[in-house]
């Protein structure tokens, strides 16, 4: 595969792509639940068994699936995430109480990482005002309404996965597997891709790349994924 | 009598004008699109990055990558798009979203809302909850009148942890509709055969009429 001049970020495995990974890093984890998940890159960190991780992730897994096997695995020694729902094993560790869990609001959560991606420090939104979300934060009257400042979010790493993957790293999506990924990609210091496929240089249209390989560090290619339904929601087709 | 769940839904369908970009909430809220004339003048937002979300799919064509923010599997309708959670944000958050149909755990006559945690209980998290209550244009709530033990929910003050300050509409139970007029709760609508009498028994703050 030619990569013309740019550098080649192929890694030939999941283990060559996760070796810069080291102890107490702060890692994102793309996905919306289990959708979108980076399946290997995530099984590859239990393998590794690394510890103290700071997960940053929407969910951090659910139904025992995903980024669960990492509380189960005890790599974990703090989460930002914004949502519990069914994910027993998180709800688990927040009645345990050994980790210290974050859960913040879903926007917030967002535009934090996408501030850190664009060079923005702080900002301030209406989101959390007058909640525990707002509790010992700055805020200021901008007209006649009031505001919190929320502080841009950064990590060390980013765990993604795309559809498709040139050997730069520009990367396209397949439907909601999008979510959080590409915000993730441009506010960690070395992002990790999991291509379902990867695909030649050019081989991608300009126009159609949804992440830019400048934002991308390390890929890796893997054909193959579970994808698992959490709810598998259908209609009957009408009898004419 | 009180309305049932699907006459709840029906009812909050007749708050939606055509043109609409819709955002409906996780449980009951979702019943609202089975109601919605199925001509395409509301657009569905789901925050998971998706504008012109569709009914479930067919048997067979259901995909575990397209899901909405329950994270059942959906379709995207002619004309829809997927974005990244950033830009579904911006969404939300930029006031771009005319209504948002949210359920409830508590809500305040100063249009308060609470319906992420309850003290001492499972705490489901705050997904986009604070962003739809505090972003969209309107604020609909769907929820029962009283909590399972008989509480009344709709109260001159919340005390459960607060989603977001002053922001809800209006408000939808089993016995009618109801206006958050700052001092009170507004009677829109009651429900058929229901009085005013019991509604005043089951609700925590002031009633007009």
């Amino acid at each position: 595969m030619t990569t013309g001049r740019h550098l080649n970020k192929v890694k030939p495995s999941v283990v060559d792509a996760l070796e810069p990974l080291f102890d107490g890093a702060s890692v994102m984890v793309g996905g919306f639940g289990l959708c979108g998940n980076a399946e290997a890159l995530i099984a590859g960190v239990v393998e590794r068994g690394v510890k103290d991780l700071h997960l940053i992730s929407n969910n951090a897994g659910n139904m025992g699936k995903g980024l669960a096997a990492w509380l189960r695995a005890g790599v974990v020694g703090r989460i930002t995430c914004t949502y519990l729902g069914n994910n027993e094993d998180l709800h688990a560790a927040m009645r345990e109480g050994k980790i210290r869990i974050d859960v913040i609001p879903q926007g917030t959560f967002v535009e934090r990482m996408r501030a850190a991606g664009a060079g923005i420090p702080a900002f301030y939104t209406p989101t959390g005002v007058g909640t525990v979300v707002a509790e010992g934060k700055e805020t200021r009257t901008f007209g006649d309404r009031e505001y919190v400042l929320e502080e841009a979010l950064h990590a060390d790493f980013a765990l993604i996965r795309c559809k498709q993957a040139d050997p730069f790293g520009n990367a396209r999506f397949w439907r909601t597997a999008r979510n959080f990924s590409p915000i993730m990609a441009t506010a960690a210091k070395t992002t990790i891709l999991e291509a379902d496929a990867l695909v030649e240089l050019g081989a991608l249209d300009p126009d159609d790349v949804h992440l830019p390989g400048i934002f991308v560090h390390r890929v890796v290619e893997v054909t193959e994924h579970e994808d698992p339904f959490e709810y598998r929601t259908v209609r009957q087709k009408e009898t004419a | 009598m009180s309305w049932g769940k699907q006459d709840m839904a029906k009812r909050a369908a007749a708050e939606i004008a055509p043109g609409s970009i819709v955002n409906l909430g996780i449980g009951l809220p979702t019943l609202v699109a089975d109601y919605l004339p199925d001509d395409g003048s509301v657009w569905f937002h789901s925050e998971n990055g998706l504008l012109g979300m569709g009914p479930f799919p067919y048997e067979g064509d259901e995909d575990p990558q397209l899901i909405n923010a329950g994270k059942q599997t959906v379709t995207v309708v002619p004309g829809g798009s997927i974005f990244d959670s950033a830009t579904s944000f911006a969404m939300i958050r930029g006031g771009h979203v005319d209504l948002a149909v949210l359920g409830a755990m508590q809500v305040a006559m100063t249009g308060d809302l609470a319906n992420w945690s309850i003290p001492g209980g499972k705490t489901m998290g705050i997904g986009g909850a604070m962003d739809l209550a505090s972003g969209a244009k309107r604020i609909l709530v769907l929820t029962r009148h009283t909590t399972k033990e008989g509480e009344p929910k709709l109260l001159e003050r919340c005390d459960f942890p607060l989603t977001a300050l002053g922001c809800v509409d209006r408000v939808i139970t089993e016995l009618g509709v109801f206006d958050v007029t700052g001092d009170g709760f507004r009677v829109v609508e009651l429900a058929e055969g229901v009085a005013l009498e019991e509604v005043r028994e089951k609700t925590g703050a002031p009633l007009t009429e």
